[in-house]
């Protein structure tokens, strides 16, 4: 079986995602435990700077990844005919895409 | 189908008269949970872009999150949060054989399970 048909890379994406989603996670609870933004402006200065920018983008990638596999799989599971089988994932691919784009242009081109 | 073989037993297959091992549980939470915070992402996407647009952006997302229902879907949604972050760790931990054990699985399993409702324990009174 080929390295692409055995599920592997799915399962490791799954795997790799969902622990820099746990930092991340952590990382952002800490930095509002140690403070919350309290309005607009400080809230904007902290998502606006660029590293957080950046990790912030990088949690939502991973989400989206991560995510692609959790449903794809559960699709596989639960829906039999394959026709709707195929229609669900290809509205599942082109959202996650579409919703992948949207963050990188609030994260990064909107405010950084 | 005939139901003639010798070997043939009764099935019973009612999910929701069975009652699940309690691992079966945390991982039928893991899968309920993905879905639920799969279906929040557009949302959490929208609250984010609009509380960056500006001062009146971010004052109707917060005004948006005091309302009584929205705050409901919130609980629920912290839930399945600390639920699948939970959940996965334990996961993580089972992949590397860590609590592979059928005592310790068990075990880790109930207080993952636990995790999910002091989550929401928590929101509780962070809301309040």
């Amino acid at each position: 079986m080929s390295a692409g048909a055995s599920g592997y890379r799915a399962w490791l994406l799954q795997r790799v995602s969902a622990v820099y989603m746990a930092l991340y996670t952590i990382f952002f609870l800490f930095s509002w435990l140690a403070g919350a933004p309290a309005n607009y402006f400080e809230w904007h200065s902290w998502m606006g700077s660029l590293p957080v920018a950046l990790a912030t983008t990088l949690f939502f990638l991973s989400l989206l990844g991560h995510a692609w596999v959790g449903v794809r799989d559960v699709l596989i599971d639960y829906v039999k005919p394959v026709e709707l089988r195929f229609t669900l994932l290809m509205v599942v691919a082109f959202a996650i895409i579409a919703m992948g784009l949207w963050v990188v242009k609030v994260l990064l081109m909107g405010i950084v | 189908m005939k139901n003639n073989r010798p070997d043939s037993r009764p099935v019973f297959l009612n999910l929701l008269r069975i009652r699940q091992p309690v691992t079966a549980l945390t991982s039928i939470g893991h899968r309920i949970s993905g879905v639920l915070l799969f279906l929040s992402i557009p949302v959490l996407i929208m609250l984010l872009d609009r509380s960056l647009s500006g001062p009146q952006g971010f004052a109707e997302v917060v005004a948006w999150g005091e309302g009584p229902l929205i705050k409901l879907v919130l609980l629920l949604l912290v839930w399945a949060a600390v639920h699948h972050f939970f959940a996965g760790i334990r996961f993580l931990l089972l992949d590397v054989d860590l609590g592979i054990d059928l005592e310790t699985a068990r075990k880790t399993a109930k207080i993952v399970n636990m995790a999910g409702g002091i989550g929401v324990l928590i929101a509780v009174v962070v809301m309040l």
